[in-house]
């Protein structure tokens, strides 16, 4: 189906199977953020240090959206605060590729998936949803100081 | 498929309807509560306007002046007379959402003009301890405009509940409206749910405590009869992209002694009868409330829709989209898995058609659809509230017209049995795939 290139089969299996879903017990900071066209909600937890950044999600909303919330959180809970810039970078850079992006998988992981999701502007949005409250979390926690990627 | 219109010959009206999309699928156009699509006639309409006679209407000396404003005019007269109005008493505006802030800054405006010492018509003056009454139903464009209002004024917002099978709960309607509401604003379709109000008996009850009253009529006016009198109320608003006509219009009807009574919203050219340095003096209505040059070609576009729609006969598309609509109902509530959000029979009810698809997010059931040639609309219609109130987040929406049949529906259905498959939710389990 045309669709194939949108529901990759590692985006459909963090759908289904969400890792690391769940808030923290205690968090220093957290940021509430939902996709008003359709209705898509997270919300993203950090704690820890900068050199060690603990996060927890929650949320409700499209296999694209929750997916991507999966995959963020598998890669970069524990990770270094430069360690998160860095893959938020490229992340953003592949969903604002129109599809033509060629995703290092070295450095995104699974998020190499979602470059299919980038030919559907309307679900650009979803994918970049968790992302943009991780942003947001770990501003509010002092983790990193620019005001936007 | 429906025995009231020739749809096969209808759809050969509409250019849009015969592309493919998604690799070359044909194009199923299920997305008719956002907007219609557009009959050749009225494309030509327009542009025949803009190649015979466009210019600005109400000032200029020439010609075209001259004819442009004729064609302005005619439009307004023979839109007014579609639903039993007085052209002097339909303004043309942007949308249907300009028509009910039009209406909801007359109250804001004479609020904030009679605490000045002006003497504005004392029913859209607004004091704390008044209310206004919506219901649980309403569409964003009805609901926003009234909070803010009751944020400038300090009046109370209220709203009529709703039953679990999608109606108007009814039974409290005499302590909701009492002697302290000023404004009874209500949908008579709602876009969303398919529910069709009882919106006479609202207006009289609104009437009875000396209330103004207005029906959001976006979903009705393209689909059945709508007659401005047997509706009972001081306003009632659409939008003619709905309804086959151009984008960038739409109309607000009011009671001629209401609208006599009301400040203007927009201010400006146009809308004035003199003007001095410091003051100036408005025009009678409707062009009190068309302040700068309006939307000449649009109303020539929505005229000629106007002219297509009776063409047909209302009685005709409704008889049409009430058949419709019965058997998308049915095959919504055989295939597994699907969960009618709204009213699940015809009887008075519309053809928008709301649902669930168990473990498959609404966003995803329309991308699956969509790559079936199928086009949706999903998210939460700009009634989040209702769709809280049925608590889900969203759902996915189907709406015909004239130009649908139920080839269309069965497209649609085999659509969600192909997303159902695809995201491996059981079809007749229960269990859904989010955790």
């Amino acid at each position: 189906m045309s669709v194939d290139a949108l529901y990759q089969e590692i985006i459909l299996d963090h759908y289904k199977h969400p890792r690391g879903k769940g808030l923290l017990g205690e968090s220093l900071a957290e940021s509430f953020q939902v996709n008003p066209t359709c209705g898509d909600e997270v919300t993203v937890q950090v704690a820890g240090d900068p050199s060690d950044v603990l996060i927890g999600y929650e949320g409700q909303g499209c296999s694209i959206s929750q997916a991507s919330a999966s995959v963020m959180s598998e890669m970069l809970n524990g990770t270094p605060v430069a360690t998160i810039k860095e893959k938020r970078d490229a992340f953003i850079e592949l969903m604002h590729a129109k599809g033509l992006g060629e995703p290092d998988e070295e450095v995104l992981e699974d998020g190499v998936a979602f470059a299919g999701v980038a030919k559907y502007p309307a679900r650009v949005k979803c994918a970049l949803l968790p992302w943009m409250a991780l942003q947001d979390a770990a501003i509010k926690a002092g983790f990193i100081t620019e005001e936007k990627s | 498929m429906t025995t009231a219109l020739d749809v096969a010959r209808i759809k050969k009206d509409f250019p849009i309807l015969s592309r493919t999309v998604r690799g070359g699928h044909p194009l199923v156009y299920l997305d008719s509560a956002a907007t219609s699509q557009k009959p050749e006639c009225v494309l030509d309409a327009e542009r025949a306007f803009y190649e015979t006679s466009n210019a600005a209407v109400h000032r200029g000396a020439h010609q075209l002046a001259e004819e442009a404003t004729q064609a302005y005019e005619d439009a307004r007269a023979a839109i007014a007379g579609f639903v039993g109005g007085a052209p002097e008493d339909l303004i043309f505006t942007k949308n249907a959402t300009e028509g009910i802030n039009l209406v909801s800054y007359a109250f804001s405006n004479a609020t904030a003009e009679s605490a000045w010492g002006g003497s504005p018509d004392p029913r859209f003056i607004l004091r704390p301890g008044d209310s206004i009454l919506v219901t649980e139903m309403e569409h964003h464009a009805n609901l926003v405009p009234w909070q803010q209002v009751c944020a400038r004024t300090g009046a109370t917002l209220r709203w009529i509940p709703l039953t679990e099978d999608g109606r108007l709960d009814l039974s409290d309607l005499g302590s909701l409206i009492d002697s302290s509401t000023k404004m009874v604003s209500v949908v008579h379709q709602s876009n969303i749910l398919g529910t069709i109000n009882p919106v006479r008996q609202i207006m009289d009850a609104a009437h009875a405590v000396g209330a103004l009253g207005l029906v959001d009529a976006c979903q009705s006016v393209p689909h059945m009869p709508v007659n401005v009198d047997e509706l009972g109320a001081d306003f009632i608003t659409w939008s003619g992209h709905k309804m086959l006509g151009p984008t960038g219009i739409g109309l607000l009807w009011g009671r001629s002694e209401v609208l006599s009574g009301m400040s203007p919203f927009l201010s400006g050219g146009s809308m004035i009868e003199s003007v001095y340095m410091d003051h100036s003096t408005f025009a009678a209505p409707p062009n009190r409330f068309e302040a700068g040059v309006p939307m000449v070609a649009q109303s020539v576009g929505l005229a000629r829709a106007v002219a297509y729609l009776d063409e047909l006969g209302m009685d005709a598309v409704h008889a049409h989209e009430t058949e419709l609509t019965a058997y998308a109902l049915n095959a919504l509530e055989q295939a597994p898995g699907v969960r009618i959000i709204g009213p699940t029979n015809s009887v008075d009810r519309g053809s928008a058609i709301s649902f669930v698809v168990d473990g498959i997010h609404p966003h995803d059931v329309g991308q699956i659809l969509d790559s079936e040639g199928v086009a949706v609309r999903v998210g939460h219609h700009c009634a989040w509230p209702t769709c809280r109130r049925f608590g889900v987040p969203a759902t996915t929406r189907i709406s015909t017209y004239i130009y649908n049949d139920s080839s269309d529906i069965d497209v649609a259905i085999e659509a969600i049995s192909t997303a159902q498959r695809y995201f491996g939710t059981s079809t007749t389990s229960k269990q859904g795939c989010e955790s």
